[in-house]
């Protein structure tokens, strides 16, 4: 176990970290949700958060964005403190980062093309713009033919498909990924997870990926995406993306930070319970 | 143990109270803070406006008609059933022509707002809207705030007209007054004090519905019960606001105009 640390994980830590915890605590009333979280993701980094439900990974997701508040310690993202900024301030800054919630969160009171297109729709871009990028976003996740469809009329991998398009649309520098596969079909999980490989792979953004199935956190981190096929295929036999590690949440802590044959080779009774 | 739960709802309720005029607050310094959403606020005035017209034309009519046959039957015992235009013209500007349409539009939009909020707020729609760079109480609670405001203030105008005309109708149909006489009464006897207390008081009451149908919407937790039980509070604690206001803003008329 390698909890605090980045030994084993290939991206180097002394250029500015694209998200960087340090010593964070929260809660909701008396009740503490997480505490003295501290870890940091790198440029290009994709890193996985693992740990039973209801452990607090999606509140540590919103308290990258801002959505969430700390109560002690400090976040900050492309070197900007957020957790010391006001809410009229972080509108700015969230320009920047893609998220893709747990069930999608699209609005559904507005169509595919308005639910991706809607951040440049509040920049006021043309409505031919709006309609050429969304279209680009949605051919990515192969959904271009919903364009104009309402967020009723899809099924639950269709939405999450959308989900991913709306928070790429932009081209973020980070995208944050709540269980993005929470609740679909393996089939489905399978397609949602070569996505996320895919904008890793292609577009090589900073992620940060919230699951507690250990079969997508695997994939990720064994698979690449092949360009050529259009489609992920296997790493070699006991080799790993450099670019993908791991982060375990457990009772209110963060117990693990490090690369998979870390993970994979931990002697932490924990670590091997959960991921038996 | 009771003590403590005296103390918990206490503290609870000035919780309640903090968040309401933070919300109110940050939703209103957003008003001439770009980007404008002029499109959301016509949208909403159209929802708001419009959409209420049916209930608030209705409503008005048959409450000026009960008030003409209420009032001329009481009116008649004392030989003064002339005097109905009076009756109903002033109940319905100064008293019942506000309130009623304030709170039928209350149980209108105060629930659609916190029903409709607070179902984006349980599916992180609200998250996502600010995730995606976008202020929700200036996208979504400023304009209607705004547009309940101005668009009240019409609609009981409209309702006291109707009201007034449904009151005419009744005279003159079922109770065999003279139609002119009973707009001449209506209309002489109002003074410009009754005139501003009518429009007063729907500005107060546009600003009550709204914030507090945004308000409940806004702090909804528990899925779709929690949606329910907002709905249900907007609309109850909207409707004791406005009565409640009502007498405070006929107290101050008073004290300062004398009627």
């Amino acid at each position: 176990m390698s909890a605090n640390g980045s030994a084993g994980r290939n991206p180097s830590s002394t250029a500015e970290p694209v998200v960087l915890f340090e010593d964070v605590s929260i809660g909701f009333g008396a009740d503490p949700v997480l505490e003295g979280i501290s870890f940091r993701v790198e440029r290009g980094e994709t890193r996985i958060l693992l740990g039973p439900a209801g452990v607090g990974k999606s509140v540590l997701l919103k308290l990258v964005n801002g959505l969430l508040r700390p109560e002690s310690g400090r976040i900050f993202v492309f070197g900007k403190e957020i957790s010391a900024m006001r809410e009229e301030d972080l509108f700015e800054p969230r320009g920047a980062i893609g998220t893709v919630f747990q069930e999608g969160a699209l609005f559904d009171s507005l169509n595919v093309r308005d639910n991706v297109g809607y951040r440049l729709i509040e920049e006021h871009l043309p409505e031919d713009e709006v309609t050429r990028r969304a279209t680009e976003a949605l051919r990515f996740v192969e959904m271009e033919h919903t364009l104009y469809k309402f967020p009723s009329e899809l099924s639950g991998g269709m939405r999450r498909r959308v989900a991913i398009a709306r928070a790429i649309v932009s081209d973020p520098k980070l995208i944050l990924y709540d269980s993005p596969t929470g609740g679909l079909d393996p089939i489905t999980s399978t397609t949602i997870i070569e996505l996320v490989m895919k904008q890793r792979d292609v577009s090589h953004t900073s992620s940060l990926v919230v699951t507690h199935r250990l079969q997508d956190a695997f994939m990720l981190a064994t698979h690449r995406f092949n360009r050529e096929k259009n489609r992920m295929e296997a790493l070699p036999p006991h080799t790993a993306d450099p670019n993908t590690s791991f982060l375990m949440l457990h009772n209110r802590r963060l117990v693990f930070d490090g690369s998979t044959a870390e993970l994979v080779r931990s002697e932490d009774p924990l670590i091997r319970e959960y991921l038996a | 143990m009771a003590l403590e739960t005296i103390d918990t709802a206490a503290k609870r309720g000035v919780l309640a109270v903090q968040e309401y005029v933070v919300l109110t607050g940050r939703a209103l310094s957003n008003i001439f803070r770009r980007p404008f959403y002029a499109g959301d606020l016509f949208q909403q005035a159209d929802i708001i406006g419009v959409g209420s017209l049916p209930i608030v034309i209705l409503t008005g009519f048959f409450l000026g008609g009960a008030l003409a046959m209420q009032s001329s039957a009481t009116l008649m015992q004392f030989g003064a059933a002339a005097f109905t235009g009076q009756l109903v013209s002033f109940s319905m500007i100064k008293e019942i022509g506000p309130v009623v349409t304030a709170l039928m539009v209350s149980g209108r939009n105060a629930s659609g707002m916190a029903s409709e909020l607070g179902s984006m707020v349980v599916t992180e729609q609200i998250d996502a809207m600010r995730a995606l760079g976008t202020d929700p109480l200036k996208k979504l609670v400023m304009p209607r705030i705004v547009s309940t405001v101005v668009m009240l203030f019409f609609l009981t105008i409209l309702a006291d007209m109707v009201g007034i005309l449904g009151g005419g109708l009744v005279a003159v149909v079922m109770l065999g007054q003279s139609g002119s006489q009973y707009l001449h009464n209506a209309y002489q006897s109002l003074e410009y004090p009754d005139l501003l207390q009518g429009l007063i008081k729907p500005i107060f009451f546009g600003f009550i519905l709204a914030t507090i149908g945004c308000f409940y919407g806004m702090r909804t937790k528990g899925g779709t019960q929690g949606v329910g039980r907002s709905t249900t509070q907007a609309v109850v604690v909207s409707s004791i606001l406005i009565i409640a206001t009502d007498f405070v803003i006929i107290r101050f008329m008073l004290g300062v105009f004398g009627r």
